[in-house]
């Protein structure tokens, strides 16, 4: 042990392989088991193999894809829900807006029915009112005329009588009569 | 003090004699730890997609998680066809780390009481290197036949340098498995030695330094710094464990994809 701070370590080694005995080597250098090991290895190394390609490989795919199928199925699902939603939502509106429409349709038609009977009856109101309206004007005519005729007969002799009392020229109440119609048509023409 | 023997984790003790052909194929605890990391793997697997839930639990999520990790893995470095691959690289990658996780045990009910790493042995790695390789050459040829060749002419080099570089690409080719054997071996063998080397020291330091304390301080604590030391190993040595696994699984996937596409 010349090599002071190596000696623990070179000693260790030189002890392995000492405990080595029967091959003398480094342990992982050993050729003696190199065949048992190769053998061991390609037992479990296939059988490793087989149950992980066979079995366990498989399985975990298929859970895996079947997760993302079921995801996208469910995603799909989801999107059809919605559009069933949205039409649902349109048809509502239809309908909503057909109501609307319809209402007004009804409001219109009482409008015009009301209208028509608000016409109807002002119209009844009218025809009576001018017809009361006529009747007065009537009875105004004939009373004027009525008025008229008085005021011709009280022209008359009241000309007579004035004739008479100036010139004392009788005059009758015929003669009379005529020359006021006479006047009366001068200043009616 | 037998038991610091940075060395000793590496022996291979026969537990069942066995031998066929005229070779010694006896069971030894380097046999027993492969068959707990096959026996292992596949009961864990199968444990954790036993509901194959819609919601995955803790477990089913762990599995779907490395499944999707390799694949993503294979996908990107050799392609949609590369998926023809994922099975191999699936088991190449979860039986190395299972077995470099097991070995991170510092003792275990096995032979010998102490843990093994089976892919601290040369042997094991370049038997996994080869499977690899020779998978590579066989399925190049069988699909692309002579085309497989293109493999050692790179498209766009200058006609003056191609046979250069031809030379370089067998070269590079060839030393394949060694590199990708010996990587895995030599990470896990020294990662190994280096943390019994300073669980070792834990031991020697205090026993060599126990009768120099200092004030009220007793010797032995000086055991704390290469403690220290040990434990930091230790995370080092699982991302290690969890590295190589990866490396050799994508170094596996890049060598294929040479298999899928030749002449990239």
């Amino acid at each position: 042990m010349t090599h002071a701070p190596h000696s623990e370590v070179a000693q260790h080694v030189a002890d392995a392989a000492a405990d080595h005995a029967d091959s003398g080597v480094f342990p992982p250098f050993d050729p003696t088991y190199f065949a048992s090991q190769l053998f061991w290895l390609a037992i479990f190394f296939v059988i490793l193999y087989v149950a992980l390609d066979r079995f366990i490989l498989p399985k975990i795919k298929t859970t895996i894809e079947d997760r993302r199928d079921r995801i996208a199925d469910d995603l799909d699902a989801a999107a059809q829900a919605k559009a069933d939603a949205e039409a649902a939502g349109e048809a509502y509106e239809k309908s909503l807006a057909e109501a609307r429409a319809k209402a007004h349709g009804i409001a219109a038609d009482t409008r015009k029915a009301l209208d028509a009977e608000i016409a109807k009856e002002t119209a009844g109101v009218e025809a009576e009112l001018s017809a009361k309206q006529e009747a007065s004007e009537a009875a105004i005519r004939k009373a004027k005329d009525k008025a008229f005729a008085e005021v011709r007969g009280i022209a008359a002799t009241a000309t007579s009588a004035v004739v008479a009392a100036l010139s004392g020229v009788e005059v009758s109440e015929a003669d009379a009569g005529k020359t006021v119609d006479g006047l009366i048509k001068a200043k009616e023409a | 003090m037998a038991d610091t023997n940075p060395i000793k984790q590496f022996e291979v003790h026969e537990v069942f004699p066995f031998e066929a052909f005229g070779l010694n194929l006896a069971f030894t605890n380097s046999s027993y730890f492969m068959m707990l990391t096959t026996g292992l793997t596949i009961v864990l697997f199968a444990v954790a997609m036993s509901s194959r839930a819609l919601v995955p639990n803790r477990a089913q999520s762990v599995a779907e998680i490395i499944y999707g990790f390799v694949a993503d893995m294979v996908r990107s470095t050799a392609g949609q066809e590369g998926l023809r691959f994922f099975p191999f690289v699936f088991t190449l990658f979860i039986f190395i780390l299972v077995a470099n996780m097991l070995g991170m045990f510092p003792y275990f009910p096995a032979p010998g009481a102490h843990s093994f790493t089976i892919t601290s042995h040369l042997i094991v790695t370049v038997a996994l290197a080869m499977l690899v390789w020779l998978t590579v050459i066989v399925y190049g040829v069988f699909k692309n036949g002579a085309k497989f060749l293109k493999i050692f002419v790179p498209s766009g080099v200058p006609i003056f340098i191609l046979p250069f570089v031809t030379l370089i690409e067998i070269i590079s080719f060839v030393s394949r498995p060694i590199s990708h054997s010996v990587r895995l071996f030599a990470n896990m063998l020294a990662g190994h030695i280096l943390l019994k080397v300073f669980a070792g020291f834990i031991v020697m330091l205090a026993a060599g330094s126990a009768s120099m304390g200092m004030g009220e301080l007793p010797g032995y604590l000086a055991g704390v710094f290469p403690f220290a030391m040990t434990l930091g190993l230790t995370a080092l040595e699982f991302l290690v464990a969890f590295l190589q696994a990866y490396v050799f699984a994508i170094l596996t996937c890049i060598y294929l994809n040479d298999a899928l596409h030749p002449g990239h």
